[in-house]
């Protein structure tokens, strides 16, 4: 029983990483893109990461796993403002973005 | 168990196979470094994975280290030196 | 799906670092090819895991894809404009580097086969394996490393040594960074304080478990790095001799454990078991210092204000 819900979890956080992959190829700009990744990011992980936590034995390793996740969970986000501010900051004195140099 | 343990290291391989070809056709960097912040997340679910599936929890280190390091990039990536931000 | 399935994994891997490495060699632009390097470091690390190897994959992780990426990142942003332009090798290095690398893998095959064909004696493994009560730590990593073939490390101490003294001559280091906006500053503010806690972790647990001063070293390194990247003031490097003293002090007191092991037992590094354990803690202790301080200077690019002068500067 144990086994099959574990499975449904990491299934579900793999359908999130599928998702956010194919969002970073179609969506048409950056920032768009950059919404499609952190959803990836959180939910795929978190997801995956609880479908994981129910194997473990040692609640020491389970309490490792979840720190990874909050990590993931606090980084991705304040990850992502600090990439949008990085694509705004380029974009609106309409100069060519850094990248073209 | 293994069995389907092993099809979902296959599948999020082929999905860090599939967002990294989408890298290579993408133009800026700042696209780039947010695929590579997918490709560290998709990194530590793959680790997460491998660590069950080859019964290694030291695994579980190597993904808290990667999850850590690839933030430190991000912050690397979006920080400007001093004379950008006097221009 | 057998068991073999998972060999779609490894050809996907092996296929993406080939892509990678050739990308980052022919990538349009620097900041390309630095992108590409960094998840060429990632792709490396899943590698080492998938081949059972955590111990480097940690290293791989820290080292090879977060700190080397972000020391490039930081280098790029302080080039000059004229720096960008490409300078093509002659061909006669081209021809050299390409056939010392076809003997390389030549003589790699050779070892791989020959161990293989199970010619070679014994496995490593297991003569590990069987004095691994006598090294004084359980992990045959950490015992290779300390114990068994300590010299070994010692002399990529001392390696690491002669690279820093290599970067502090090239000038001064690169400029600090102006203070981080809100959001960064308080994503630092909490990384740093985890990086440190999660570098002694690995410190400690590298006795039993994968880990140790490599991996420990690199990761106090990068909560260096994330300082100096949010321009925060309050992060000073220790003055002129303090600073020295840590860039020597692993190899210095794995040189003193090794001559008083000389002089007492009369062989280099052979460590009695009784007090191993505690020694490689001791080496390994000044070791992660002294790497920390190492990596961390060399991400600096060049010389602190301290490193030449006794005078105190402010905003080292």
């Amino acid at each position: 029983m144990l086994d099959v819900i574990s499975l449904l979890l990491i299934f579900s956080g793999l359908a999130f990483y599928l998702a956010g992959t194919i969002g970073v190829l179609r969506m048409p700009d950056t920032l768009c893109r950059l919404h499609a990744v952190t959803k990836a990011d959180n939910l795929g992980l978190g997801l995956l990461a609880s479908g994981v936590l129910l194997q473990l034995s040692d609640p020491l390793q389970m309490l490792k796993l979840l720190l990874i996740w909050v990590l993931v969970l606090a980084a991705s986000a304040t990850g992502g403002q600090l990439i949008a501010r990085h694509t705004l900051d380029q974009k609106p004195n309409g100069d060519p973005p850094e990248d073209a140099r | 168990m293994t069995e389907m343990l092993i099809l979902a290291v296959v599948v999020l391989g082929a999905t860090f196979a599939l967002a990294l070809l989408g890298m290579l056709r993408q133009g800026t960097p700042t696209d780039r470094i947010l695929i590579a912040q997918l490709l560290g997340s998709n990194g530590v679910g793959l680790l997460l994975l491998l660590a069950l599936l080859q019964e290694q929890l030291a695994l579980l280190d190597v993904a808290l280290v990667l999850a850590i390091l690839s933030v430190v990039v991000v912050i690397a990536f979006t920080r400007r030196g001093k004379e950008q931000a006097d221009a | 799906m057998k068991a073999g399935a998972l060999l779609y994994l490894d050809l996907i891997m092996v296929i993406l670092m080939l892509v990678l490495a050739i990308g980052a060699l022919h990538a349009r632009s620097l900041r390309h090819a630095v992108i590409l390097f960094i998840v060429f470091g990632l792709v490396v690390a899943l590698a080492w895991a998938r081949l059972r190897a955590p111990d480097i994959a940690l290293a791989e992780a820290a080292i090879g894809s977060g700190l080397a990426g972000a020391l490039l990142l930081a280098a790029l942003r302080d080039r000059r404009p004229g720096d960008d332009a490409t300078r093509r090798a002659p061909v006669w290095q081209s021809v050299a580097v390409g056939g010392l690398v076809t003997a390389l893998v030549v003589l790699l095959a050779w070892a791989f086969l020959e161990v293989q064909g199970g010619r070679a004696n014994e496995p490593l493994a297991n003569i590990v394996q069987a004095t691994l009560h006598e090294s004084g730590v359980s992990n045959p990593v950490t015992a290779v490393l300390l114990n068994f073939r300590a010299y070994d490390t010692l002399l990529e101490l001392t390696v690491l040594l002669a690279a820093l003294l290599g970067v502090m001559s090239l000038g001064p280091q690169r400029s600090p960074m102006r203070a981080a906006e809100p959001m960064a500053a308080g994503l630092i503010g909490w990384l740093i304080p985890l990086l440190i806690l999660a570098g002694g972790y690995l410190l400690w647990v590298g006795a039993h478990a994968p880990g140790g001063a490599f991996q420990a070293g690199a990761l106090l390194a990068a909560a260096a790095v994330l300082a100096h990247l949010g321009g925060r003031r309050e992060f000073q490097l220790p003055g002129h001799t303090r600073l020295r003293l840590l860039a020597v002090a692993g190899c210095a007191v794995f040189t003193l454990v090794g001559v008083s092991t000389l002089l007492g037992s009369g062989v280099l590094l052979q460590l009695p078991s009784d007090w191993a354990g505690g020694l490689i803690l001791l080496i390994e202790l000044f070791a992660t210092a002294s790497i920390a301080t190492a990596l961390f200077l060399v991400y600096l690019g060049g010389h602190p204000p301290s490193w030449n002068s006794r005078e105190v500067h402010p905003d080292a």
